[in-house]
């Protein structure tokens, strides 16, 4: 099956001040992501995966390698791949409701008034933001924005999703109600996303496979690991499976292995 | 103001008009009570209009406001459209910005006799000295927030796709908007300051040419009079734009 989303040997290089050589976070980051399914990248901060996430998102560029979607070379943002942000990127001068709007009249500018409304008030309704529509987000909890984020990305119903850390900057309690609305919606759209954590838990509890990222300079994919526990999961439920532990395992020995420091 | 400073703006009032009634009394100055009988005739007729050269007070404000509001207007907008593609490109910013800090360091009023030469008209000539004194704090202002808009804004921009004109309205001025108001409101403070001296000198109707035909009259009350209605009138004014930029702000 043809995947969705394909990046192919890509490599990112910064030029640092006094070093003659640029330094190179990761190299040769190869992955392909079929429609649908949910894929986390898990690494070290400084192993380049939010970097990797821009650069699919076409905000930051590749030095060098092609990203794909659908066969076709993306370099350029666009609405075919929203993003949900770590530190939410809603505009502070928007309502909620605002903020959701600007992005389907974005997607759909043809769209009657009465049409966007009803969108709009649909996704609203999903992330449980009714009665709070009208507030700025500077009157919001991280978890409140992040679910208007959410609400946002989701509203246009874009084919890819791409989430940098997204919980990440959301209290632990509030962090599940909100995961548990993520893959709620992710059923019912059926849309293909690409997440970036540093939460192990949070992976093996969202994702379809996880990829271990080495850290950087030269960073690469050097594992994957597909999560085969049955769906619906349920965050009591799911440390009761007996794959559970084995995976979590792997993935903590394979981050304190890369994290002892390198002789070089 | 809390009660307390209140009492204590008000006592300044009160001393401020006792010493005044001190030292006027038994020399040429007028005393507070002269200057409130002779602003209470202006007062009383605001809108009289007997001629070309005597008008009412408030006819007088009106022009002088006209004038300020015209080459503020094309100021401010000349100034935003510059200040944003300033704003966004940082190297044609740092390379302009040395001569944007002269221009606007020189009186406004400097440039009159050059303006008078070549148009030739006081009125144009009005008109261009408010546009220089209007021009420069918005510039600089909106080029400053625009270079400062937080790039995760720009981002979302750039995934929603919006066209360059929409990225303007729905997302640079927005988010621009508090800078470019505070720069509005210095260019408005700076511009009415600007504006009475170039009544005076050339002659144009409105309130800087009533302080200077009163004292051309030797009319010393009128004078204190017009002073304290410059005053009123540019607090007036800067207390509009406060309530413009209150509506413009934003938290993060």
């Amino acid at each position: 099956m043809e995947a969705l989303l394909e990046v192919d040997r890509v490599s990112k290089k910064y030029s640092v001040p006094g070093m003659k050589e640029p330094y190179c976070v990761f190299s040769d980051v190869s992955l392909q992501i079929r429609e649908g399914e949910f894929v986390s990248v898990i690494g070290h901060s400084g192993c380049g995966k939010s970097t990797l996430l821009n650069i699919i998102a076409g905000i930051d560029r590749a030095d060098e390698g092609v990203v794909r979607l659908k066969g076709r070379e993306v370099s350029h943002p666009g609405l075919d791949r929203m993003v949900v942000f770590q530190n939410f990127a809603l505009m502070p001068w928007m309502t909620v409701y605002q903020n959701i709007r600007l992005a389907v009249q974005a997607a759909y500018p043809h769209w009657s008034r009465s049409k966007i409304h009803e969108r709009v008030s649909r996704y609203l309704e999903l992330v449980n933001l009714k009665g709070a529509e009208n507030k700025y987000p500077s009157a919001l909890s991280g978890g409140m924005k992040q679910r208007c984020g959410l609400a946002r990305a989701f509203a246009v119903q874009p084919p890819m999703m791409l989430l940098d850390e997204p919980f990440a900057q959301i209290d632990a309690l509030t962090r599940g109600a909100i995961q548990d609305e993520l893959i709620r919606m992710w059923n019912e759209t059926g849309v293909t996303i690409f997440m970036v954590t540093h939460d192990v838990d949070e992976a093996i509890f969202l994702s379809d496979r996880i990829l271990l990222m080495s850290a950087g300079p030269f960073a690469q994919v050097k594992e994957t690991i597909p999560i085969e526990i049955p769906r619906p999961r349920t965050g009591g439920a799911i440390i009761e499976h007996p794959e559970y532990y084995r995976i979590r395992n792997r993935i903590i020995q394979f981050l304190s292995e890369k994290s002892l420091p390198k002789a070089s | 103001m809390n009660s307390k400073s209140f009492t204590i703006c008000m006592l300044f009032a009160v001393l401020f008009l006792a010493l005044w009634q001190l030292l006027a009394q038994g020399s040429e100055m007028p005393t507070p009570g002269q200057v409130a009988v002779v602003s209470l005739d202006f007062l009383r007729e605001p809108f009289y209009d007997a001629g070309p050269n005597d008008k009412g007070i408030a006819i007088l404000v009106g022009y002088s406001l006209l004038r300020l509001m015209s080459g503020f207007a094309l100021a401010s907008v000349v100034a935003v459209v510059l200040g944003v593609i300033l704003g966004r490109c940082p190297t044609l910013f740092a390379a302009v910005n040395p001569y944007i800090q002269i221009l606007r360091s020189i009186s406004p009023i400097a440039w009159m006799p050059l303006l008078l030469y070549s148009v030739k008209d006081s009125e144009m000539t009005a008109f261009f000295v408010i546009f220089m004194a209007s021009l420069w704090p918005t510039l600089a202002n909106t080029a400053f927030g625009v270079n400062n808009i937080r790039k995760e804004y720009l981002n979302v921009a750039a995934i929603l796709q919006m066209k360059p004109l929409e990225k303007f309205f729905k997302v640079i001025l927005p988010a621009a908007g508090p800078a470019i108001v505070a720069g509005l409101k210095i260019s408005m403070g700076s511009t009415w300051v600007a504006l009475i001296p170039a009544e005076a000198l050339l002659g144009s109707l409105g309130l800087g040419y009533f302080v200077w035909n009163e004292w051309n009259n030797l009319s010393l009350p009128s004078v204190i009079f017009a002073i304290l209605t410059i005053g009123v009138v540019g607090v007036a004014v800067d207390w509009l734009f406060s309530r413009l930029a209150r509506r413009l702000a934003y938290s993060d």
